[in-house]
């Protein structure tokens, strides 16, 4: 929370080009991120925004054919640019943990629970097996796992979707990471069970100080969840900040947007029409200029096309040719 | 009043589940005694957690599944007496996923005009003459009869979906979470959508959803379903603004509105969703109900009236132990 500190996680000038056989596309471009410990910053966007490569470029798991390019990425002191992938390896599931969102497919169904909390903390750390058992039930106890002791023998095919999200999220733990990143970790599972599984991360990231990246498209996760909030559209960081104020003075004409796109329980009227956001979102190949919300954006003006200044007072930074982000037009308070 | 355009009379499906491979079948009991009348018009929310029998209840009304016991009567004849044909032209389907419930390999001409081809309807010109009409109603442009659904996005192919569901001029349209796997900006469309063609035609919708916020909205009437019954039922307004049966507080609790300066939700159902092979005794939401008594554990509540409906709850109900007026959740 602190800006004095060094941040846990910097990210600089971030671009992400994928080559197509009709030219390459600008899947991220020019991403700047800050992350300190005990952090969490959600990146909310729609699908094919870049939110969920950029998770995967923080990491290192990009497909081999994405060439990553950036100013700088740095994670405590280590150049995660030119780290090798013994080391990027070594922090994987060590120092940076990960939850994606279908728990099924990060679990494997061969093996039982327990075999594989005990895996993933002796892969990391040389501990006995009876160290790492007992850590591991400690873990399951910690995120609401009943009679843990047994159900380190049981099989992923034999627990609920929620207790799968959980064991999912112990296995994250059991290495002490400083960094989680999740993947629409809740999107798979009922709305009862995803405000158990995100209230379960806010508690246990608050009481380890362990900062986290979450990436959904969901609106209300965000504002729940985040410290501070990314909006991407179409490969670009549109607008960021603090989630108090994102969610208070929404800048970009995006964030605006889609925030009038979903029911709001006592602010929208019942039956009444929902904003919409006309328009798809423009390709990436080839050349890429100018705001890409432009064909969408009711403000578009013929600036627009130029290259965007980067406007705000940080840390609530938004990319508009409008120094209020069109809010005035809109009939909003400045 | 007048007849409603549907009615479910105790419904009730029970499937036969093997437990193991030499174990005797066991009965699971997905719609356990449902009943529901629908006026036209209305649109009748439905939510509960998966597995309660949300999409059981969908295929009953579509057909697909026969009910085990009670009826179902549209515009009051029952519909085991009709054949399916005469079924689906009163009541269609628009499923959740537009990207498996539309045919990769037919044009979008050939999808949306197939129920016109099923039902023998009218000849090739007047056929023709409604495709164009329907795609206009759902706002695609006719441009697109003949390209495939790969060629289309996610909000197009629901588009496609609605406009092979109203090419039938149906009375009821069943829709199975249509917007759950659609972006933000291409849900809203999709929602104003429905909502003009249910103005427009005075259609009937049974609308199941797991975004409470998007049944609010859309919604007249919701009922609340756990473990194969409808726990309470009533208008929007009165439920979401008083639910009384606790597991629909918890429900409505776990809905996160974009308000930062809330945290997340406590929902207080601290228990998994139950094995609906082997439900609990009594009251089958007494194992995560946090005002649950000893008389809910042995003692399955009656449906009883509420403003606007009725509600499963032993605490509303007046002539029990455990009667509570002044309880509200």
């Amino acid at each position: 929370m602190n800006d004095m500190t060094k941040p846990l996680l910097s990210v600089r000038g971030l671009t992400l080009d994928i080559p197509m056989s009709n030219g390459t596309l600008h899947a991220v471009r020019a991403l700047d991120f800050d992350l300190h410990r005990g952090e969490t910053l959600c990146i909310v966007g729609e699908s094919g925004s870049g939110k969920s490569l950029t998770s995967l470029a923080v990491i290192g798991l990009l497909e081999k054919n994405i060439r990553r390019n950036a100013t700088q990425m740095n994670f405590d002191g280590t150049d995660l640019l030119t780290a090798s992938k013994k080391q990027m390896r070594a922090l994987r599931g060590n120092r940076i943990a990960m939850i994606f969102q279908e728990p099924m497919t990060s679990l494997n169904p061969a093996y039982t629970i327990g075999d594989q909390l005990i895996e993933a903390l002796r892969l990391h750390k040389n501990v006995s097996r009876e160290k790492a058992r007992n850590r591991a039930i400690e873990l399951l106890e910690k995120v609401g796992i009943t009679a843990a002791a047994s159900r380190l023998g049981q099989y992923p095919h034999q627990l609920s979707g929620g207790l799968r999200q959980r064991v999912v999220i112990a296995m994250a733990l059991m290495c002490e990471p400083e960094l989680i990143i999740a993947d629409e970790p809740t999107t798979a599972l009922d709305v009862t069970i995803q405000a158990q599984i995100l209230s379960l991360l806010v508690d246990l990231t608050r009481e380890m100080d362990v900062a986290m990246i979450l990436i959904t498209h969901d609106l209300g996760v965000v504002a729940r969840v985040a410290d501070k909030v990314g909006v991407m559209y179409a490969g670009e960081l549109v607008e960021s900040g603090p989630a108090a104020d994102v969610f208070g003075k929404p800048l970009h004409p995006y964030t605006r947007g889609l925030l009038r796109c979903i029911p709001q329980p006592g602010k929208t009227e019942r039956g009444a029409a929902l904003g919409t956001i006309p328009g798809i979102v423009p390709s990436l190949i080839g050349d890429v200029k100018g705001c890409a919300f432009r064909t969408r954006c009711p403000h578009a003006v013929e600036a627009c096309r130029d290259a965007i200044p980067e406007r705000g007072e940080p840390p609530h930074k938004f990319l508009c040719v409008h120094p209020d982000g069109a809010r005035a037009a809109e009939g909003e308070p400045a | 009043m007048s007849t409603p355009v549907l009615e479910l009379r105790n419904v009730v499906k029970t499937y036969r589940v093997k437990q193991g491979l030499f174990g005797k079948p066991k009965p699971l009991k997905a719609v356990n005694d449902v009943s529901i009348t629908l006026q036209k018009g209305e649109v009748l929310g439905l939510v509960g957690e998966s597995g309660c029998g949300k999409s059981t209840l969908a295929k009953i009304l579509l057909g697909l599944e026969a009910t085990t016991e009670g009826s179902v009567l549209v515009d009051g004849e029952e519909i085991g007496e009709q054949n399916r044909l005469a079924l689906a032209r009163r009541i269609q389907p628009i499923f959740q996923d537009p990207y498996s419930s539309l045919n990769p390999r037919k044009t979008i001409a050939d999808i949306v005009s197939l129920p016109l081809r099923v039902h023998n309807i009218g000849d090739a010109k007047s056929r023709e003459k409604s495709l164009r009409e329907t795609l206009e109603l759902v706002g695609l442009p006719s441009r697109v009869l003949n390209t495939y659904p790969s060629q289309m996005s996610g909000g197009q192919r629901q588009r496609v979906a609605i406009a092979r569901a109203l090419i039938m001029h149906p009375e009821i349209v069943i829709c199975d979470e249509p917007t759950s796997a659609l972006d933000v900006s291409v849900q809203s469309q999709i929602l104003n959508l429905l909502n003009d063609l249910r103005a427009e035609f005075g259609l009937t919708y049974l609308f199941i959803s797991h975004d409470l916020a998007v049944v609010e909205h859309l919604a007249t009437r919701v009922a609340v379903m756990y473990l194969g019954r409808i726990v309470e039922e009533a208008d929007v307004a009165d439920l979401f603004e008083a639910p009384r049966h606790p597991y629909s507080r918890a429900l409505l609790n776990s809905v996160l509105t974009p308000d930062p300066s809330q945290g997340v939700p406590d929902t207080q159902l601290g228990a998994a969703y139950p094995n609906p092979i082997d439900p609990p005794s009594g009251c089958h939401f007494h194992p995560r109900c946090p005002f649950a008594q000893d008389h809910c554990k042995t003692t399955a509540p009656r449906p009883v009236p509420r403003k606007g409906g009725h509600v499963e709850c032993h605490l509303h109900d007046p002539e029990g132990p455990m009667y509570r007026p002044d309880f509200t959740v």
